[in-house]
């Protein structure tokens, strides 16, 4: 938004002239980051995030208190504050991660669109605060979320735990759904990339041009909000914004078949100059070589410093360019990158609520043990039922979508994992919470299933009514003709002369006379 | 005698003398007066754009919508008081060779859609019911800002619409349509409850003209592509795409306003005249005559531009940094938090937690309706056949 930079700009002005006392009051803090990936099918995934911490807005309870937006956009905090949310997770995706070619996604999400909100306990009718939630959130990210009813929202009872900081999990404060036609497009990047405190004018947001960014096989675009530990300790809270946008280049269609990328063949851009706002501003090429293939990957700028950790539970070594540091172009080549990983077995649970017509969709939840070196398949038998005429959409023959499936597992890991301090590590590191070092979390989607229903022919209607009212015309009409007409009998008139003369040739050919 | 008739007449001359600077200055103020009235007194300007087309093979309709909105856009409306309403999105189809464009030009010289365009009624929401209510502001409370139509007694708001069309009436989504009557008696409840100043109506679709003659309502212009009987033609094929662009009439009126500049003095009669039967082959007509001031007193930016009073100042305003505030705040913070126990973060998968958990069951309603109908019909039989007195050897 236009507000943010402007607050932005006051920001300068102020830290100019004047100082801050003493005791400095913690200030918002923005943390750019880009990773890029080459995949095995040699396209290549580039994952932005901006994490804008705001430090105003902290204390028990929480979203009360001063606010004070320097970096964190204000549609957004009030948002946290009038709705009293715990956490808000929307994404907007089009396409598919394709997991058997490019490999496990550090964060994926469903195609369209997915909401899913944690509220406070001081929330007397979550019901009516979705509702509203969702209706001002179409408004901000110009989607159609207000599309978002009891027919489409569920309360997950076992998946989607808090991400932040929580104080105990009721589940009756949790609302998920999901809108699987949405689309995205230019118009939802627009307040997308307006949220950010250096908007697209520096740093890491100049790479985000729409013609470049949607001309992709997968597109998903992500707002994050929650509570984070301020400090090691943990004794006081801040607001964490995550915005993340994830991409993944074809490389036949964008790359002409070339496993050569650069970030100006991507983003049709380069990096000139860090946001002067972001206390870190950082690039991340996967540069881990693998010796099956015999190719190694080679990364020109050569890096200045490499980062090595254990990611998704292999070790993984990474180029990082620092754009605070120098003011470096940078370029990347593309590689092949494998993953394997073993699930535990684990005992069972299921929860099956069946759906309501027009009041709630079916959800089913299930904690399975898989056997090791098998194929699982799980399947439901559904039937197509009759919709009101008024419930068909304009384009019926498209179909009509089912919401995509959620898999939430944990993957124990060949390396142990050190608990990361959210500080120090990257963000990449430290999206879902590790609290067991042998094991991590991570959460996959399915695709959407499109169902073609028996569309009726919208012309019937018409038709039945003409028909109808023929058959009734006929039939009626000879009824009533019958019952209601006289007949009276004619007096023959005296005839002139061509009466005569007709009678006299009737008579001749047989015919009664006139 | 002759010396007072001498005396009348010096006097009546000294009087004509006094009299004529009061009248030179009467009849300027009459002259500013009427300067006044010849030019609008709107303060605020709103547009609402509405391209009620779905199916890729009508591209033409959204770029119709979208070249007007950029041109109104450049000329100095914000998004705020624009309210666009495109009924499927062309630019971000799997269908189009460049995604997240939308072209005007063949050989796409011009890309309408831009870097900046905020979509405000999408896909399945622009139906005839959300359009009446963005007109007349009956709108759920639940409606976010940038999906409402706040103009007041002193707007001028454009109103552009494309699509399909008929004698009569506009064709909404393929599933729809919208009257010339409907259409008429909004804008009656606009003028109603003083929703605007002036209005103008402009509309590309077949049979164009029939849309605006059921107006009874004061102050609308409206100008339409093409007469009752006509239909209205698409401008130019692009091989690339594989659809047609744009429709002729809107592509001429995109040329026009591309020339037109926010300190423009082009009026209402230039805009008549921008499509002759020769280039746009159906005949465009407009309507004046609901409208008070004259066409040619009209300023094309009095309806696509935007109204803005700057006042410019040369005295310096210095800033005052405001440290104080925020200190003693963060002390009353920091004294607050610094009395909690240490948070944590939830666990992501508490299998043990998940598998002895027993789910809610919701609470149970004593059944109504059909069921406990039911139930009353079966125990007034039983009570009937086996009467009263029997129940003691049930019970």
């Amino acid at each position: 938004m236009a507000a943010a930079v402007r607050i932005s700009l006051l920001v300068l002005l102020l830290l100019g002239p004047g100082g801050w006392g003493q005791a400095e009051p913690p200030r918002d803090s923005l943390r750019e980051e880009l990773v890029i990936t080459p995949l095995p099918s040699g396209d290549v995934a580039a994952t932005f995030q901006f994490r804008t911490r705001w430090e105003s807005g902290g204390g028990q309870p929480w979203g009360q208190g001063v606010s004070h937006y320097r970096l964190f956009p204000k549609a957004l905090g009030q948002l946290i504050s009038k709705y009293s949310l715990r956490e808000l997770h929307l994404s907007l995706t089009q396409g598919f991660w394709r997991t058997r070619y490019w490999g496990t996604p550090f964060l994926q999400a469903p195609s369209g669109a997915e909401l899913w909100a944690w509220f406070q306990d001081t929330v007397t009718d979550v019901d009516e605060s979705w509702k509203e939630l969702s209706n001002v959130l179409s408004g901000i990210f110009c989607a159609s979320l207000n599309f978002i009813d009891s027919t489409n929202t569920v309360t997950p009872t076992a998946s989607f735990k808090p991400l932040g900081l929580a104080n105990g999990t009721d589940h009756s404060f949790l609302r998920y759904a999901v809108l699987p036609r949405e689309v995205v497009c230019t118009e939802n990047l627009t307040p997308w990339k307006k949220l950010l405190p250096c908007s697209s004018k520096a740093g890491l947001s100049v790479l985000l041009k729409a013609d470049r960014l949607f001309h992709t096989s997968y597109h998903s675009q992500a707002v994050h909000i929650r509570p984070v530990c301020r400090n090691a300790h943990c004794t006081s809270v801040s607001w964490e914004l995550r915005q993340t946008l994830s991409v993944v280049f074809d490389a036949f269609v964008t790359g002409q078949g070339k496993k050569d990328w650069s970030l100006f063949r991507m983003f049709s851009r380069t990096l000139t100059e860090p946001c002067p706002l972001a206390s870190e501003s950082r690039v991340y090429v996967d540069i881990t070589s693998y010796g099956q293939d015999n190719e190694t990957l080679e990364v020109y700028p050569p890096p200045l410093t490499t980062y090595q950790d254990v990611i998704l539970g292999s070790r993984k070594t990474y180029a990082v360019y620092d754009l605070l540091d120098a003011a470096v172009v940078s370029n990347s080549r593309s590689l092949n990158v494998q993953l394997k990983w073993k699930r535990p077995p684990e005992n069972g649970y299921i929860h099956y609520q069946p759906a309501q017509d027009r009041m709630q969709p079916h959800l089913l939840e299930m904690l399975i043990q898989l056997p090791a070196n098998s194929v699982t398949k799980v399947s439901i038998q559904f039937e197509r039922a009759l919709l009101k005429w008024t419930e068909y959409t304009p384009d019926p023959n498209h179909g009509f979508y089912v919401s995509p499936s959620v898999l939430s597992a944990l993957v124990p890991s060949v390396v142990a994992a050190k608990p990361a301090d959210w500080e120090e590590s990257p963000l990449f590191n430290s999206l879902f919470p590790v609290s067991d070092s042998s094991s991590y979390f991570v959460r996959l989607y399915t695709e959407p299933l499109l169902v073609s229903l028996p569309t009726p022919d919208f012309s019937m209607p018409y038709n039945v009514v003409c028909l109808t009212c023929t058959v009734v015309a006929v039939c009626y009409g000879s009824f009533y003709n019958l019952l209601t007409r006289t007949f009276q009998i004619e007096e023959p008139r005296k005839g002139g002369l061509a009466r005569r003369l007709a009678n006299l040739i009737r008579r001749a050919r047989g015919v009664p006379l006139l | 005698m002759v010396d007072t008739y001498f005396l009348s007449q010096g006097l009546t001359t000294l009087a004509g003398l006094l009299l004529l600077p009061f009248s030179s200055l009467a009849a300027s103020q009459i002259e500013d007066q009427a300067e006044q009235f010849f030019r609008s007194g709107h303060t605020n300007n709103w547009a609402v754009l509405v391209c009620t087309s779905r199916f890729w093979f009508n591209y033409r309709h959204v770029a119709n919508t979208l070249s007007v909105y950029r041109s109104v856009k450049r000329l100095g409306i914000p998004d705020s008081h624009i309210v666009l309403m495109l009924a499927d999105d062309m630019a971000c189809n799997p269908r189009n060779p460049k995604p997240a464009t939308v072209y005007s030009h063949k050989n796409m010289e011009l890309n309408v859609y831009g870097d900046d365009v905020e979509v405000d009624y999408r896909s399945y929401e622009v139906t005839v019911e959300n359009f009446l209510r963005v007109l007349t502001g009956r709108i759920p409370s639940s409606t976010p800002r940038s999906k409402r139509l706040l103009s007041d007694d002193r707007s001028n708001i454009l109103i552009y619409m494309t699509g399909h069309g008929g004698n009569g009436f506009l064709k909404f989504q393929d599933s729809e349509e919208i009257t010339n009557i409907e259409l008429a008696d909004a804008f009656e409840q606009m003028w109603q409850k003083r929703r605007y100043n002036e209005l103008l109506f402009i509309i590309d679709t077949c049979q164009g003209a029939s849309m605006y003659e059921r107006f009874y309502s004061p102050n609308i212009m409206a100008l339409a592509s093409s007469q009752v009987g006509e239909d209205s033609l698409s401008h130019q094929p692009d091989p690339a795409v594989g659809v047609h662009l744009m429709d002729r009439y809107t592509f001429y009126v995109l040329e026009f306003l591309e020339e037109i500049n926010p300190a423009s003095q082009t009026n209402m009669n230039d805009l008549f005249q921008v499509c002759p039967k020769s280039l746009c082959v159906s005949t465009p007509g407009h309507r004046t005559d609901l409208f008070q001031r004259d066409p040619k007193n009209v300023l094309i930016t009095d309806f696509f531009g935007s109204v803005r009073k700057v006042e410019i100042t040369t005295e310096t305003i210095s800033l005052q940094p405001d440290s104080g505030v925020t200190e003693s705040s963060y002390k009353k913070d920091q004294m607050v938090e610094e009395l909690m126990e240490p948070l944590k973060y939830a666990e992501q998968l508490p299998v043990a937690q998940i598998i002895h958990q027993k789910p809610k069951l919701k609470d149970w309603h004593p059944p109504g309706g059909f069921i406990l109908g039911l139930w009353a019909l079966i125990i007034m039989v039983f009570f009937k056949t086996y009467g009263i007195k029997h129940m003691k050897f049930i019970f």
